[in-house]
């Protein structure tokens, strides 16, 4: 493949490897958050303790993170097609990608919380805070560097899983590192596209960690 | 002066793997508007736990909490709450919020019920200017010294306007100059404002400094209670003298020295402070005395000066020193090792 044809394909992979990768994250935080709260807020030494749902729902998060991504993948087919219209193409990763970010994410997020300094959650309730006032006034912002590294973490995991979308008919580079290097012996390819997702891996490492740093106040 | 906050018969009792624990046994204690309240006890005592049943952090399993007329445990959730903002309380560690703001820590119990922002600011602007701290408004607790962390959870606990301050070890990750300061303006804040306070310590130095009364606990019990001078004039009991002695290791060599002689504990204050009473001993009764242990003491805002001596042997000369001793009034007891 010469050059002038590599350049647009590349381009369009990294487009659409960042775009599965930003949505698919985007979603499963949306999920993922509030789950990691509920996590937090209902263990036995959370701020409103309730068993069983702690429990039922800590089972079910993990039973998602077990079920290895490939095969979510299959069986979510018939979710996707419901959600997003088609099972195939960029697109139709996004819905068990989301499936599988989102539990991971409840854990970061409640590893996270679990940092805040108890102290403070009690100097809180002693203020006459409620739970819900302890969770988005104390918990949540206390624990936002964190949190934005855990971010980092979570979104070079999704890269990572995007080079899936081959399965789906799907684009970005992995599907390219796999199509042209793997299928049709193109070594060139392969490696261009592999070294891009260890670029684009490197610069969102870089950029969520440096503004974890930037926003922690604790450093300064 | 009326009771603000009334403990009757209160226990708590953990329940842990191992069985349970009994951390406080029925502690029954008034406090009065207006006054500092100190309580002692060595750790383990059950002091933590105490003050954080006064203000419901941890429910008592028996007895009840009674602030203001209501009893605690019979409030709902949303009242409770609205009674724990009329007791504020600061802790050893301070707790500040570490991502925000000296101003927006201040400002936090203010936004909790939804104060107007720039009301909510100025009012924390006027607390900071009470502590000494205006012109770290914009600080991070990051950037303060612990006395300074102190000073800015003074200002938020003033924040709400409440009528009693719970100290829980408020200065025990103090040094000693830090302490003194932050003892002042907690005193400052007490007679200015009328707030009252209640000092939960280990130092017997906190309670000399600035309570009114003190009760002392010594594993999950209330040993004795009333005013400081009494409780360091004449301990009724041996954790009384232990924390009024001093520390622990100080309290063994003083023991050490004694053993079986016979000792007395001598209190110098008002007309007794300052009169050379040891020399004027010594040459009326013609016999000298060991002198073991003495300090002095504010009490109460007085000083006061404490002595440990060991008598002759000779029981006459025993007998004469005790005579002497209560013409002149002053006041002693026997300490036993």
């Amino acid at each position: 493949m010469s050059f002038s044809q590599m350049v647009p394909l590349m381009w369009k992979g990294i487009l659409e490897t960042l775009y599965m990768t930003v949505v698919s994250t985007g979603l499963a935080y949306v999920l993922g958050i509030p789950l990691g709260v509920i996590l937090i807020v209902t263990d036995a030494d959370g701020v409103n303790p309730i068993k069983p749902v702690h429990d039922v729902l800590g089972v079910i998060i993990n039973v998602f993170r077990s079920v290895p991504f490939i095969i979510l993948l299959f069986l979510m087919l018939p979710v996707t097609k419901a959600l997003v219209g088609t099972q195939i193409g960029s697109i139709a990763i996004i819905p068990p990608l989301t499936a599988s970010a989102a539990p991971y994410i409840a854990r970061m997020v409640e590893s996270s919380l679990k940092e805040v300094d108890r102290g403070v959650i009690e100097a809180a309730k002693s203020m006459g805070a409620s739970p819900w006032q302890i969770v988005y006034k104390v918990l949540l912002p206390e624990a936002k560097p964190s949190l934005l590294i855990g971010a980092a973490i979570v979104m070079t995991t999704v890269l990572g899983y995007t080079a899936m979308a081959g399965m789906t008919g799907g684009g970005g580079l992995g599907a390219i590192a796999a199509n042209y290097g793997y299928y049709r012996w193109q070594m060139g390819v392969m490696l261009v596209a592999t070294f891009l997702l260890i670029l684009i891996t490197q610069i969102i490492q870089e950029v969520w960690m440096r503004s974890a740093n930037a926003i922690d106040k604790r450093r300064k | 002066m009326s009771v603000i906050i009334e403990l009757k018969g209160m226990g708590k009792t953990f329940t842990t793997s191992n069985g349970s624990v009994t951390a406080l046994d029925d502690i029954n204690l008034q406090i009065e508007k207006g006054e500092i309240f100190g309580i002692i006890g060595l750790s383990g005592a059950g002091k933590s736990t105490l003050v954080r049943c006064i203000n419901f952090l941890e429910e008592p399993t028996s007895g009840s909490v009674i602030f203001k007329g209501k009893n605690l445990g019979t409030l709902s959730q949303k009242d409770l709450r609205a009674s724990r903002r009329e007791m504020s309380m600061i802790f050893q560690q301070f707790n500040l919020l570490e991502q925000r703001n000296v101003l927006r820590n201040v400002t936090f119990p203010l936004e909790l019920v939804k104060t107007d922002r720039k009301k909510a600011e100025e009012k924390a602007m006027q607390l900071l200017k009470i502590v000494g701290l205006d012109d770290r408004a914009k600080a991070y607790p990051s950037q303060l010294s612990g006395g300074q962390k102190q000073r800015v959870a003074i200002a938020r606990a003033l924040a709400s306007d409440p009528e009693v301050i719970l100290c829980d070890e408020a200065t025990s990750a103090l040094d000693p100059k830090t302490t003194k300061q932050i003892l002042e303006l907690l005193k400052k804040i007490n007679k200015e404002m009328g707030v009252t306070v209640i000092v939960i310590t280990h130092e017997m130095k906190v309670i000399e400094a600035i309570c009114d009364k003190v009760a002392i606990i010594d594993s999950s019990h209330i040993a004795e209670t009333g005013p400081v001078s009494q409780i360091f004039a004449s301990p009724k009991t041996p954790i009384g003298r232990r924390l009024i002695l001093g520390d622990d290791s100080r309290h063994d060599e003083i023991h050490e020295h004694l053993e079986g002689a016979r000792k007395l504990r001598l209190v110098f204050e008002g007309s007794t402070y300052g009169e050379p009473i040891i020399s004027a001993l010594s040459k009326q009764c013609n016999a000298s005395v060991n002198i073991v242990f003495a300090n002095l003491n504010q009490v109460e805002g007085r000083t006061v000066g404490q002595m440990v001596i060991e008598l002759p042997e000779d029981s006459i000369q025993q007998a004469d020193i005790i005579s002497f001793l209560k013409a002149r009034a002053v006041k002693f007891e026997e300490v036993k090792s």
